[in-house]
């Protein structure tokens, strides 16, 4: 695909949902979707965190474990130190990033399935954790976040005060989907820098990326942290949304969901996770009518996916059109 | 401290029995099966719907769910992880499809048998009391037996058919067993179903103690991960081991970590976790399994 039809692409994309999305909002009086538009940017950006450990091949299941630390860093900090929601958000990202860093430097020595299950364990461990320390106010969780307060810059303000809006859904709206066009343009441009060519030979042959002089080790770790960074900012937005944290916010079924969505976009593409995050919250949400049988459609569904194109939804535009098509903005 | 070693050892083998059934299909497949938890509560249920209900032998109801948790795992290797594992690039596809079935399975079972918890008559009255030093109900140590003679027998079939040992060869080097001449297809599909089995044969057995209900599959399935993690993943020696040691572990914990208050399944997790950063291939796997 040439330059200007890629940059075509992204701006078609910018403004359906920059624009189109909230115009067709007002016209259809669907305000509900954006609350549902919301979670799904906030979600995509978790994914994308789990996509990029995909990338150096390793299957994160760990993801809530983040998500859920980088919430309730933000919620303790706004609620207990008075600190500005727009500080704690990049706080909650970089404490997630240490703390990736200080538990990948022992875990990312292991591979395939033992990486999966100990990423698995460790969204158990940061929900049992959240039970259980002194700060968190175990089961009863954090209530009653205030909502982000304004932020000025040199005297000016750059994002109003979101208590006194008459509307804060669309401040909210706004807010996720400007950081997951930010995630993810970061995210395309990581992994078609060097250090993305580095990644990728890592997900082929460790002992021999190594071997011709790759520091793996330390690519692994980077990798690992911006993917966390990724899963607290996103879980610190999710608690300031529902102005609430509990240890049952993030689990289990999140982390697994996260991976989900990585899978059913396609794990080659970089916006896999995105229409992944779409496909089954969306999918999921729409069902919901269909009363006791919700769960048991979407699953179908999900198998029936799988058999049909099991290397994700994008590979079958990928098939059709060929070639770079697939790593549109 | 007897009644301590005696309950670990029950849950031990129970534990032990439901990582057999996981570590055999992710041995032969490498496939981590998501909804093993799930056939384990299918197999509660079958063993519930004939004992609890149309109030036939529990050896019939035992049979009957070993039965249909087989025909299940057979069906479900053959027309759904076959044509995954053919199609996919990446093998990792295989757990989006696992995940897939274990939200099916759990849809299935709630439609089907409803979200209450439902548990069966004893299958034998009476406690066993040693001098107050282990108190322990005769129905618990019965199935506790059960389940070490099925252990011990899947290990006998493992180790001596020839069932066993085209699984264990395929489990070893999947082209050199077919290079020998092994129907791959054909023993891929046992062995998953065999590991199935395992799964309800559990089911069935604890549904007589614990009772069954239709949210316990996804719990079921992490700790059963957990056990395979511990003892090496694709290790049947290891799954066993991992089975009695977490059991142990358990038993134990709650009793010593009580006054510290709930935190015994934060220390197991956490010190899972140390403990597979410095062994990453568990107590018996091998590297990189």
């Amino acid at each position: 695909m040439t330059g200007g039809a890629r940059i075509a692409w992204v701006g078609l994309f910018l403004a359906v949902v920059l624009v189109g999305v909230p115009a067709f909002i007002a016209v259809s009086g669907r305000w509900d979707l954006y609350y549902t538009l919301t979670s799904v940017a906030l979600l995509s950006i978790a994914s994308a965190g789990v996509w990029l450990t995909f990338y150096i091949g390793r299957i994160n299941i760990g993801q809530g474990a983040y998500a859920l630390i980088g919430g309730y860093v933000s919620a303790v900090l706004v609620v207990k130190y008075g600190v500005s929601f727009w500080l704690t958000l990049p706080i909650a990202g970089l404490f997630c990033m240490v703390a990736s860093v200080l538990i990948g430097l022992p875990i990312l020595r292991l591979r395939g399935v033992y990486f999966a299950m100990v990423t698995l364990v460790l969204t158990e461990v940061a929900r049992l954790s959240m039970l259980a320390l002194p700060i968190t106010n175990g089961a009863k969780g954090i209530t009653n976040i205030p909502l982000p307060g304004a932020l000025t810059l040199f005297g000016i303000t750059v994002i109003p005060d979101f208590a006194g809006l008459a509307d804060v859904k669309p401040a909210f709206y706004y807010l996720s989907v400007g950081l997951m066009i930010v995630s993810f343009a970061v995210l395309y441009r990581l992994v078609n820098s060097r250090l993305g060519h580095l990644c990728r030979s890592l997900q082929q042959n460790e002992e021999l990326a190594s071997s011709i002089g790759v520091n793996i080790a330390y690519l692994r770790i980077v990798a690992y942290a911006i993917s966390s960074f990724l899963g607290g900012i996103g879980g610190a937005i999710f608690a300031a949304i529902s102005q609430s944290v509990y240890p049952s916010s993030f689990t289990i079924t999140d982390s697994i969901n996260f991976m989900l969505n990585c899978f059913l976009g396609g794990l080659g593409y970089v916006f896999g996770p995105m229409l992944g995050t779409l496909v089954l919250y969306f999918g999921w949400d729409l069902l919901f009518q269909t009363g006791e049988f919700q769960l048991l459609i979407f699953s179908t569904v999900l198998i029936g996916l799988m058999l049909a194109l099991p290397n994700g939804l994008l590979s079958l535009r990928f098939s059709r059109i060929g070639g770079g098509a697939s790593r549109r903005g | 401290m007897e009644q301590v070693v005696a309950n670990g050892l029950y849950l031990g083998a129970q534990y032990a029995l439901i990582a057999l059934g996981l570590t055999l299909i992710f041995a032969l497949m490498n496939v981590l099966n998501f909804a093993h938890g799930q056939l384990y509560v299918l197999g509660g249920f079958v063993t519930y719907t004939i004992y609890g209900q149309l109030k036939l032998p529990f050896v019939v109801a035992l049979f009957a769910a070993a039965v249909t948790l087989a025909i299940v795992g057979a069906l479900i290797e053959r027309y759904l992880f076959r044509t995954v594992i053919k199609r996919s690039v990446r093998e990792e596809s295989t757990m989006l499809l696992a995940a897939g079935i274990a939200f099916f399975l759990d849809a299935v079972i709630l439609l089907v048998f409803g979200e209450k918890q439902r548990g069966v008559p004893k299958i034998v009255d009476g406690v066993l009391n040693w001098d107050f030093r282990v108190i322990m109900p005769y129905d618990r140590i019965l199935v506790g037996v059960l389940a070490i003679v099925s252990i011990a027998a899947f290990v006998l079939y493992m180790q001596y058919s020839k069932t066993g040992r085209a699984l264990r060869a395929l489990a070893q080097d999947r082209v050199a067993a077919q290079l020998m001449g092994v129907n791959v297809d054909r023993y891929s599909m046992i062995g998953f179903a065999l590991g199935a089995m395992l799964a309800g044969v559990v089911g069935g057995l604890l549904v007589t103690i614990t009772g069954v209900n239709s949210g316990i599959g996804g719990p079921i399935s992490i700790k059963a991960f957990m056990m395979v993690m511990i003892g090496g993943a694709g290790v049947i020696s290891g799954a066993i081991a991992g089975g009695f040691i977490l059991g142990m572990v358990e038993s134990v914990g709650l009793t010593v970590l009580r006054s510290y208050g709930d935190i015994t399944y934060l220390v197991i997790f956490a010190s899972l976790m140390v403990f597979l950063s410095i062994r990453p291939q568990g107590l018996m796997g091998k590297p990189w399994g």
